[in-house]
């Protein structure tokens, strides 16, 4: 192997000659293009191109951003669509070294991570299961859409299934007193189907749907 | 059922189509003797002569010593990420053993993250530090497969070519222009890409919701086009302003098989035999169609716990259906089990979805493939490591029917076997190794999230995701601790550095031999046979070494949910 070992046989001194100047050099060089630039001028393009995208996509009503189109919030009143459970979790307000449930923390996703033999997750499967049909007016053994009593995997999904969203529509109607006709147009008027075709199953976006709610209601909730 | 099958062969057929296209592109860049402008003053800038022929001693030394710059770069700017202003949040700095782990990491493409992005890096380190660490880890890899290659297709020559020449071709030629157009699609379909820290709303009941943003859409093409992984926010590509739409999620899944499979073509062109190509492709698609299957059927069926609680689980019109809890819901269960068949496929290691959910049987998947770490392998080293087997299966075969095994038309002898060898034992002996020592530690029971078998599993998959370079995770582990830092920092780079140097080697000692002519005894490695064989010899190897470590984690928790078993 003579042939291949010119370049060595004066030891590791050869094979490191003139190496550590570029070495160095390329760290910072590759760092500023790479890390600097490139990020920079992607976001220069992006907002000229896309300045509503680039930010977050950002729901504004009424002069105040009310949610991202992304993002999926908390919902718990009966008069609105309630999101997938979430397990994200948050500082207490009362005491921030402690950290409580908040569910559909856009600060902080996060997923049960709970395996399928997990004592735990089958427990809250049967309460979420049994909270989803007494809230909806359900019998004890109705069988209950897979996406409304397990957790996402950001806990921020913004998607709930048809199912579930047919499901929920008729308590949502009485509530505001609407016809649930109308509730269900809704519902349909804010299904997406496979983008482009076939890509991606059908899915009802929470916040958009509960914001289209809101303008249809004339009287608007209290609170609001 | 019928939807799902067509979003498979959609993907798999486009997939297959840009094998052509960027393994032509990267085949030029690679033999191609111009250099462009901007590559002319990196090179004057660095002060290399891009004329120097290195021996593979010589391009590896380069590879290792300019890794460690960046990483040494990558771990200070870490240490002093709160003294650099701009940062609206105010991230503190990282301690010493989890910068060590972040810049191990991402500087050897493993992207395992310790730490949650959303709540501890600035913008300013998101950018300078993780999207400069994926694009140069990508390029190392890339470059390496270059000159692996180039090595095995020459015949007595002394070099393997210039790794700063491979290295920077890499990143202003292939990287950084697919990147930046990518990025644009991305934030078009709604990834953020802004430089301020956060939006708050208020939500339709009244509370306070902050939103994280930053410069995401540039991080997120470089993650999967450089089989990085690592995510912006904790919870990755599951996350909405990471993977916002079924599109972006195809995207993903494109970009990260993008390059390894390529590089096939590429290996084909450059050692002129394009039919070797294809059969490395086809092995690569063999055991990836098994691997698809088998996390599909898994996570269709569902978990069998819940049918008493009255879930609904079935696929309808209605539903997509199958074990969501981990899930997100605009992904189903197609476009989630595709994503994790990718992810740990390509090492890749980013995540739709969250691997610790998934069904027994699903969650073994991702774990075997990054086991056998060649099923299309992470971008450059997928290549390298299914040619180390290959050159295994010559040799096996050889000493079965009694010749001097050849490939590529070169005797293989003691030398370049006791390097495959090196390789090839490194990784089992890392994954092992680390994981029997964390079980014989006693605070690793404080750091797991599920008990029985899924625990084990969880360490399992730590150590085999930190050799394999992968990054992924059942993340129910509390890796945050500095037994886990240390030690998942040493397995990432025992994995990179000690599969990677032993295999230049190959190249090195190859590239210096005479070719023999083909005679009526010598073993095609082009044919279906060969491909078939180089299959069985990955699996028998692979379940020979890892099948008693699986046995306790995945197959046991899978036939206790059968029985009804909990934890």
């Amino acid at each position: 192997m003579s042939d291949v070992s010119n370049t060595t046989e004066n030891g590791i001194l050869s094979l490191t000659k003139g190496i550590a100047r570029p070495a160095l050099v390329s760290a910072v060089f590759f760092m500023v293009v790479a890390g600097i630039a490139y990020p920079l001028v992607t976001t220069g393009v992006a907002n000229i191109l896309f300045p509503d995208q680039a930010q977050g996509s950002l729901i504004v009503r009424d002069g105040q951003t009310v949610g991202s189109r992304l993002i999926g919030q908390y919902f718990a009143r009966p008069e609105y669509f309630h999101g997938r459970p979430s397990v994200t979790a948050g500082a207490d307000p009362n005491d921030p070294s402690k950290s409580i449930d908040q569910p559909y923390n856009a600060g902080a996703s996060a997923a049960s991570n709970q395996g399928a033999t997990s004592k735990k997750l089958l427990d809250a499967v049967n309460e979420r299961a049994r909270a989803y049909r007494e809230e909806n007016g359900l019998a004890p053994d109705a069988p209950v859409p897979v996406d409304a009593v397990t957790a996402s995997g950001s806990g921020l999904d913004p998607h709930i299934s048809v199912a579930n969203a047919r499901l929920q529509a008729a308590r949502v109607a009485r509530v505001r007193g609407l016809p649930p006709a109308t509730v269900l147009a809704l519902v349909n008027d804010h299904t997406s189907g496979p983008q482009i075709g076939a890509l991606g199953d059908p899915r009802v976006n929470v916040l958009e749907l509960n914001l289209a709610l809101d303008a249809a209601t004339t009287a608007r909730p209290a609170a609001q | 059922m019928e939807h799902d099958l067509t979003q498979f062969a959609l993907i798999l057929a486009i997939m297959a189509g840009l094998v052509f296209v960027l393994g032509k592109w990267m085949t030029h860049l690679f033999v191609s003797p111009a250099h462009n402008i901007i590559e002319r003053g990196t090179y004057r800038l660095l002060g290399v002569d891009p004329a120097e022929k290195m021996s593979w001693k010589r391009y590896g030394m380069v590879l290792l010593l300019s890794n460690a710059a960046m990483m040494l770069l990558g771990y200070l700017l870490l240490r002093v990420q709160q003294y650099i202003p701009g940062d609206a949040l105010e991230r503190a700095s990282q301690s010493p053993h989890l910068a060590f782990n972040t810049a191990a990491s991402f500087i050897t493409n493993t992207n395992w993250q310790s730490y949650s992005g959303e709540t501890s890096l600035s913008n300013f380190s998101q950018m300078a530090v993780i999207t400069f660490l994926m694009t140069v880890s990508a390029a190392t890899g890339v470059a390496a497969a270059g000159g692996f290659i180039r090595g095995l297709s020459r015949k007595s020559a002394a070099d393997i070519g210039n790794y700063w020449v491979d290295f920077t071709r890499v990143i202003f030629r292939l990287l950084l222009p697919i990147c930046f157009v990518l990025a644009l699609v991305y934030v078009w379909q709604g990834i953020p890409q802004t430089l301020n820290a956060e939006a708050i709303a208020n939500t339709l009941e009244g509370a306070r919701q902050q939103l994280i943003v930053g410069p995401v859409a540039s991080l997120e093409t470089i993650k999967h086009i450089g089989t990085n992984g690592g995510g912006f926010f904790a919870m990755n590509s599951a996350h909405p302003f990471e993977n916002p739409t079924p599109l972006t999620n195809t995207l993903h899944i494109l970009s990260m098989l993008l390059i390894p499979s390529a590089l096939t073509y590429t290996f084909g062109s450059m050692i002129a035999r394009r039919r070797q190509g294809w059969a490395f492709f086809a092995a690569f698609l063999v055991m990836f169609l098994g691997f698809l299957a088998l996390v599909y059927s898994a996570e269709r069926a569902g978990n069998p716990m819940f049918a008493s609680a009255g879930v609904d689980q079935a696929q309808t019109q209605l539903q997509a259906g199958g074990n969501m809890e981990g899930k997100e819901l605009r992904f189903g269960i197609a476009q989630t089990s595709l994503f994790v068949t990718t992810t740990t496929a390509a090492t890749t290691g980013s995540v739709d979805a969250m691997h610790s959910s998934l069904t027994p049987l699903g969650g073994l998947v991702p774990i075997a493939e990054m086991m056998l770490n060649n099923v299309f392998g992470g971008d450059g080293v997928g290549l390298i490591n299914l040619v180390t087997y290959a050159i295994l299966t010559v040799f096996l075969v050889g000493m079965m029917i009694g010749r001097t095994p050849e490939f590529l038309g070169k005797k293989v002898e003691a030398r370049e076997m006791k390097f495959v060898m090196l390789a090839v034992l490194a990784h089992p002996f890392s994954i092992l190794g680390f994981t029997a020592l964390a079980c014989l530690t006693p605070s690793t029971l404080a750091s797991l999230a599920n008990m029985g078998p899924h625990g084990f599993s969880e360490v399992l998959y730590a150590y085999t995701s930190g050799t394999a370079n992968n990054g992924s995770a059942f993340a129910g582990l509390n890796a945050n601790t500095p037994f886990f830092n240390t030690t998942i920092g040493l397995a990432m780079l025992i994995g990179r550095y000690l599969t990677l140097l032993p295999m230049l080697a190959v190249a090195g000692v190859m590239a210096a031999k005479t070719t023999v002519p083909e005679g009526p005894g010598t073993l095609s490695t082009s044919t279906p046979l060969f491909t078939g064989l180089l299959v069985f010899v990955v699996i028998i190897v692979g379940g020979l070494t890892f099948l008693p470590a699986l046995a306790l984690g995945p197959i046991v928790e899978h036939l206790l949910m059968l029985s009804g078993t909990t934890f």
